[in-house]
């Protein structure tokens, strides 16, 4: 790199201030617009989770409504995950390494999801599988509702991580691999879902910590019957409604763990992963 | 994949739906109040997450990586909990500082500017995460250059540093647009659902559905629903132009989809 002989004579970078007025403004503006905006308001959360002692906050997350709307919220994420780890990496790879009319529109309609406002995907997918649909499919206010909805909002996570790593992936070594004879589903087991399996990972956990917290496309569509389609989010809404702050909080605590465990992990899994391609 | 399906039943009872609805008088400060909503949280959003991006690419301090962690909260965490979270700030009973502010006249929930806080809240990872790559991939080189003959750190922000990340940040905006005009959790907790005083059109969608007036709920989620469709052919243009401006349409210089912030340790300088 040529850059690396200048940079020996060139300052240290530390002091470079390209930002407004100074990079202690800058800091400091940012730090304050975040506080301000995000954690301010988290710590509210956290803080009446717990206001009324830690015995409240075991029984607010026990209580038995709670529970089976938390239950029914990770084991639909669970679900909606593993059908998007498999068809989010087949349709990224169909976008990439397949040439077909409409392609380009097919590659836009995937942002759709995340375009269309939580609340109109409700009313369409109502619209669609609802007491009146044209196609058959009678699903609303059941559970297959609750996955159908979060199978919808989830759709570009997966295959929008997987892309941009699969148009990087060199065919050479497939092609080599193709060329010594390996069988189809060997050179993508060996050579290519190694590759991808971090992009997969990362997409699936942030289709998951969208799943856990979706709640505009479940209101309308699934009928949020407690203990039956009454997802985590739906319930923190209803108790708020009913003005039981302490039982919104607590289980919001809850699901924030989730949420920040799995961003956690995420992030950990990535700093491994450039530690480990160093080494 | 239904997403054409969709479409196509969205538009066939939209076509018979009346259009009273959404002239209503409901209807249209429903549509008003979104406006508002977006015209403010937006340009916000965009100011400081160009700060913000330029703080974590081109500073070093403790806790860095902290801030670069919460800065993707308000995506991982459900709208409902983040109305929650406004709430317990500043309702005007049992909160922090509802109380205190409506003593002085300002009511935050169930009203305007609470609406326009979770607004805020929802949209703001999306110009920093978009902003951030391209400034550490356009380095500091021709900043420097300015700063050598002599321009101010303003000036060299305003000639240099601005042009360079222009796709980044229209992208960006263009994303924090979608997600704060669509938005309904976040908002519903805080807004309190008051026809024709704080309802967005998403919250006008739910109401006329609960009312059981479809056709208006149809209607007005085509409204939306079309303004996600521009907002959508103007993510393709401009990463076409991006794509364009980065050399020959190369494919390589796509910019990412939309919420996907795939996270990466912030590059270190050897």
């Amino acid at each position: 790199m040529a850059s690396a002989d200048t940079a020996v004579a060139r300052p240290p970078r530390v002091g470079f201030r390209p930002t407004l007025g100074g990079a202690g403004l800058a800091r400091g503006a940012a730090l304050l617009w975040i506080s301000f905006i995000v954690l301010l308001p988290l710590a509210a959360v956290i803080s009446r989770g717990f206001s009324d002692g830690l015995g409240h906050f075991f029984d607010a997350i026990t209580d038995k409504e709670a529970v089976a709307a938390i239950k029914l919220t990770l084991i639909s994420s669970a679900i909606v995950v593993a059908i998007n780890a498999v068809m989010g990496t087949l349709i990224a790879w169909v976008l990439v390494r397949d040439e077909f009319r409409g392609k380009r529109l097919l590659n836009s309609i995937i942002d759709l999801p995340f375009a269309l406002p939580t609340i109109v995907a409700s009313l369409v997918l109502l619209a669609l599988y609802g007491p009146n649909s044209p196609i058959g499919i009678h699903a609303a206010y059941t559970r297959v509702a609750v996955v159908m909805a979060l199978l919808f909002v989830t759709l570009p996570f997966v295959i929008r991580a997987v892309q941009p790593v699969l148009m990087e992936v060199d065919r050479e070594m497939e092609e080599a691999a193709a060329s010594l004879g390996a069988p189809n589903h060997r050179i993508f087991r060996s050579i290519l879902l190694p590759n991808l399996t971090p992009a997969i990972v990362a997409g699936c956990a942030l289709a998951f910590a969208r799943a856990i917290g979706e709640f505009g496309s479940l209101v309308l569509l699934t009928g949020n019957i407690p203990f039956k389609t009454q997802a985590a989010s739906v319930y923190i809404f209803g108790r708020v409604q009913t003005s039981d702050y302490s039982g919104a909080a607590a289980v919001s605590v809850l699901l924030l763990a989730i949420a920040v465990g799995v961003l956690l992990a995420i992030n950990f899994f990535a700093l491994w992963r450039t530690r480990h391609q160093r080494a | 994949m239904p997403v054409g399906l969709i479409f196509y039943r969205t538009f066939e009872h939209g076509l018979s739906a009346p259009i009273e609805a959404i002239t209503s008088s409901d209807g249209l400060h429903a549509f008003w109040l979104t406006i508002v909503c977006v015209g403010i949280a937006v340009p916000l959003n965009t100011i400081f997450g160009v700060i913000t991006a330029l703080v974590l690419v081109r500073q070093d301090f403790r806790g860095k990586s902290l801030v670069n962690a919460v800065i993707d909260v308000p995506f991982a965490i459900s709208p409902v909990i983040i109305g929650l979270a406004l709430f317990l700030v500043y309702a005007p009973r049992n909160s922090w500082f509802g109380g205190w502010l409506m003593d002085q006249g300002v009511q935050v929930i169930f009203s305007v500017p609470g609406m326009v806080l979770a607004t805020i809240f929802v949209s703001l990872p999306f110009v920093v995460r978009e902003v951030m790559p391209v400034l550490q991939e356009i380095g500091t080189d021709q900043e420097e250059a300015a700063e050598t003959l002599g321009a101010t750190p303003w000036q060299t922000f305003w000639r240099v540093t601005l042009p360079a990340i222009r796709w980044g940040v229209s992208y960006g905006v263009v994303l924090a647009t979608a997600r704060a005009l669509g938005e309904f959790g976040a908002v519903s907790v805080v807004a309190g659902n008051i026809s024709g005083q704080t309802q967005t059109l998403p919250l006008f969608v739910r109401s006329q559905f609960d009312n059981l007036n479809l056709a208006g709920a149809y209607a007005a989620g085509i409204v939306l629903a079309i303004l996600a469709i521009s907002v959508l052919f103007s993510m393709n243009l401009l990463q076409r132009r991006s794509a364009r401006n980065a050399g020959g349409g190369d494919e390589d210089h796509e910019l990412p989809g939309p919420g996907v912030f795939v996270p990466q340790p912030i590059e270190k300088e050897a």
